[in-house]
Parts: C-alpha cells; structure tokens; sequence
C-alpha cells in the first residue's frame, strides 16, 4: 500500500473523528450546564439525583459507557438496533460523559463569581434568569475557558476510544492498516493527525481567551 | 408622610441578635448618617432596608424607589462605563435607550468621568469606580439612595473625591441614608445623625446634638476618631 492510499483511508476515518468531536462539544457544553443547575439546585433531591450522576459519569470508564449505550438496547430490551446505531452510540455515551466534566467545571466557574455582583444586579431589579445570563455566566465563560480547554484536548483523544464498537474513525482505521501491512507507519501517520488536531484546538482557545482579556 | 420608614426591626444571625427593635424614618430631601463602630449592626441595618436581607420581624414601609451604593463598588467588570449605568434602566425600567444614554452621559459629567464612557472598570481608581457606581445608582431614578460605607475602600485622597460628589448630591436635595466612618463628613452634611452600638440605636437627632451628646459610649467612639480628618 502506498503512502497517498493510507493517507485517503486514515483521512476519511479522520473525519468521522471529527465529527464525534464535533457533535459532543455541540451537545455536551449545553447539556453540562443544564446538569450543572441541577447540580446547584435548591431542592435537595434534585442536587442528590444530579450529583449521583456526576459521580458515576466520573467514576467509571467512558469505554464501559460507550458499551453499555450500544449493546444496552439489546441486552435490556431486545432491541434490535440498526447498524447506523454505531455512530449514535457513541455521540449518546461521549455526550453524557463529557457533559458531567463540563457540568462541574460550570459550577466552580459560577461559585467563584463574588456575590456583590448577584447583590449589585439585585437592587439593580433584575431578576434570576436576567442576573444568569447577563451578569453571571459572562463573567463564567471566562472563568472555565483553560479547565475546559483540557477536556476538550482530552476529547480529541478520547474520539479514538469509538475503536472499542468498531467505528471506523482514524484509530480503527490505523490499527486495521498496520495489521493488514504488519507496518507502524498508520499508526505515526495517526499520531500526527491528532497532534495537529489538538495544536489547532489549542490555538483556537487561546484565541477565545485572549478575544475575553478586554476586562479582568 | 415619610419616604420610607423601619419599624421595630429585629435581625438575628443565629444566636447572635444584630439588630434588636430598630425604627427609623426617612422623609423626602432628607440626609441622614448612621453612624457607630464596627459591629454595631449599620451595614445589617441597611441590607435589611435595601432588601439584601429579609428581618426577621418588623415592618419596612417603601415610599418610592430605592438605590444602594456599596463599599467595594460592585461594578460588573464584564461590562464598559457605560453599559454598567445604562443597562438596568433599559433591560429592568425598559427606558428608551436614547433617555438613558443622555441621562447618564449627564451623570458622567457630573462625576468628573468625561471621556471614561468606554473604559472597564480595571481600568479605573477605586475613586473612579465608586463615581460610577453612584451614577449607576442614580440612573435608576431612586427616591432614595443608601451607601454602605461608601469610602471603606479607598485611601484618604480618593475619599475626599467621593465624599465631594454625595455632598453635592446632598445641596441637590437628593435623599440619602449614609452608613459612614467619616464623622466630620457626617457632621457637615446629615440632617439626622444616627449612632448605633450594639444593635440598638443610642442617639439619634440632629448632628450638632449626637454629636455633642454627653453620651459615655458616644464620646469614647468620638474619642478614637480624634486626630483623624478626611480631608473635608
């Protein structure tokens, strides 16, 4: 097999990494800050229920997740899922996974806010959702900007684990053509692929954090 | 009647009682000073009376709008000069965004902070901050304003900037109820003077009275101030 042969191959399963990378930071950074009210919650059963969830979705494996999302249909249930399933799975089980990361990075990013500026929007009448979206979670954003950009390099990483149900991103691409050619090439080729992913990643937070220095 | 007025107001944090059995009264064009050491109950006093604590009985009669000035500003470090006056009346009042704008370009002017309209506020002295905090305060049109130790934060020459603009508030007969450390200043400008200590009030009048009051508490308080001035 030649180099421009590996390079299309690994390519096109570059791009089904991409767009699990894609599809989770366009799910999960929502859903973390829907979790993440659950989570600060007046209401204590809430703030248990939201916490056991958290705690379980950081404390075991998101590989075992990823399985339980896609053979949890049949073994459960019987239900036959279609292959295209593959894919949904691992959106569905990267998701809730990463939303429990993000939720609680929220959350220390809002509990850092001093309560003069909840104190100050008070007795200036705005009310709760006003206090949130305009006072608050600005001033958070800036706040999580480098805690998120971790998880988000660990994502780019993470995408490789869609290996464990054979989908066929970059990883299972590489680890099918080494075997096939007894060679490591794929697998430096990969390396390189998601090298350059995460240096773009990184560059394009930074930028995000700079574009918020224009206050402190 | 009064513009605003706390009858029998008694606030407790946990064992410890912060304000026992408070009344007082605020008529319109008044400025009054509470005044009295530290833990006396004066900044509990005046987050009851703005609403940033709820007493734990009593009553709190509103007469009008009410606007609060903090000791460490409180400004909202995300948003410009401008966007920090303007927003509430426009989001909160929704005023004209025109009005708003002339009005607090006026107040700007009046604050000495020309030419500041889109500056953030790290970029500003404490002295410039607590400016713009009043002005934010007075954009809403309160009918009365309250600071809480309005000069706490900043050092002895921009405590005089600050304590220059309430004055001129004070001739323009705005209402004001002024928790304060800076007794001169208390002195020249209240109509009423209140000294609280220990969660009661021990004098009340006005400042030539309290402030002469062959009180033993009053006169040891008075007795630590000595020597100090703020520069007005």
């Amino acid at each position: 097999m030649n180099l421009s042969v590996m390079l299309s191959q690994l390519g096109s399963g570059f791009l089904v990494s991409v767009e699990i990378f894609a599809v989770t930071l366009l799910f999960s950074l929502p859903l973390g800050l829907l979790i993440c009210f659950g989570r600060m919650s007046r209401f204590t059963i809430v703030r248990l229920l939201f916490s056991a969830y958290i705690s379980i979705m950081r404390g075991t494996p998101l590989m075992l997740q990823l399985m339980v999302v896609y053979y949890g249909p049949y073994y459960l249930f019987r239900i036959k899922v279609p292959m295209s399933y593959r894919l949904i799975a691992v959106f569905i089980a990267f998701s809730i996974n990463y939303a429990a990361y993000f939720a609680e990075i929220y959350r220390a990013g809002i509990e850092s806010i001093p309560i003069g500026q909840y104190e100050a929007a008070h007795i200036l009448g705005y009310n709760r959702v006003q206090t949130f979206f305009r006072i608050i979670f600005p001033q958070m954003v800036k706040r999580v900007i480098p805690p998120v950009t971790n998880e988000v390099i660990t994502l780019v990483k993470d995408t490789s684990l869609a290996f464990a149900i054979t989908v066929t991103e970059m990883f299972t691409k590489a680890k099918q053509i080494a075997s096939s050619q007894a060679s490591m090439v794929p697998f430096v080729v990969a390396a390189i692929f998601y090298y350059i992913f995460n240096l773009i990643v990184a560059l394009a937070m930074n930028r995000s954090e700079k574009a918020l220095n224009y206050y402190r | 009647m009064s513009l605003f007025e706390m009858n029998h107001i008694r606030k407790s944090f946990g064992e410890l009682e912060v304000l026992k059995d408070i009344s007082l009264k605020v008529e319109p064009g008044d400025v009054l000073s509470i005044i009295g050491p530290s833990g006396s109950g004066k900044s509990t006093l005046l987050r009851c009376a703005t609403g940033l604590e709820t007493p734990d009985s009593g009553e709190i009669i509103k007469n009008g709008a009410v606007g609060l000035v903090f000791q460490n500003f409180n400004l909202f470090p995300h948003h410009s000069v401008m966007k920090n006056i303007t927003l509430a009346p426009i989001k909160v009042q929704k005023r004209h965004k025109d009005e708003v704008y002339r009005q607090a370009r006026e107040l700007l002017a009046k604050m000495g902070l020309t030419g500041k309209e889109d500056a953030y506020p790290y970029q500003l002295s404490g002295g410039q901050q607590q400016r713009v905090s009043i002005a934010r305060a007075l954009c809403m049109n309160p009918d009365i304003l309250f600071f809480d130790e309005p000069t706490s934060a900043l050092d002895p020459e921009l405590t005089g900037e600050i304590l220059k603009v309430i004055r001129a508030l004070a001739q323009e007969h705005i209402t004001m109820v002024i928790v304060t450390h800076e007794m001169a200043f208390a002195r020249a400008i209240s109509d009423h003077v209140i000294f609280m200590d220990n969660g009661v009030v021990v004098l009340e009048g006005d400042p030539e009275y309290v402030f002469n009051a062959e009180h033993s508490r009053m006169q040891e308080f008075l007795g630590k101030y000595d020597g100090q001035s703020a520069g007005i």
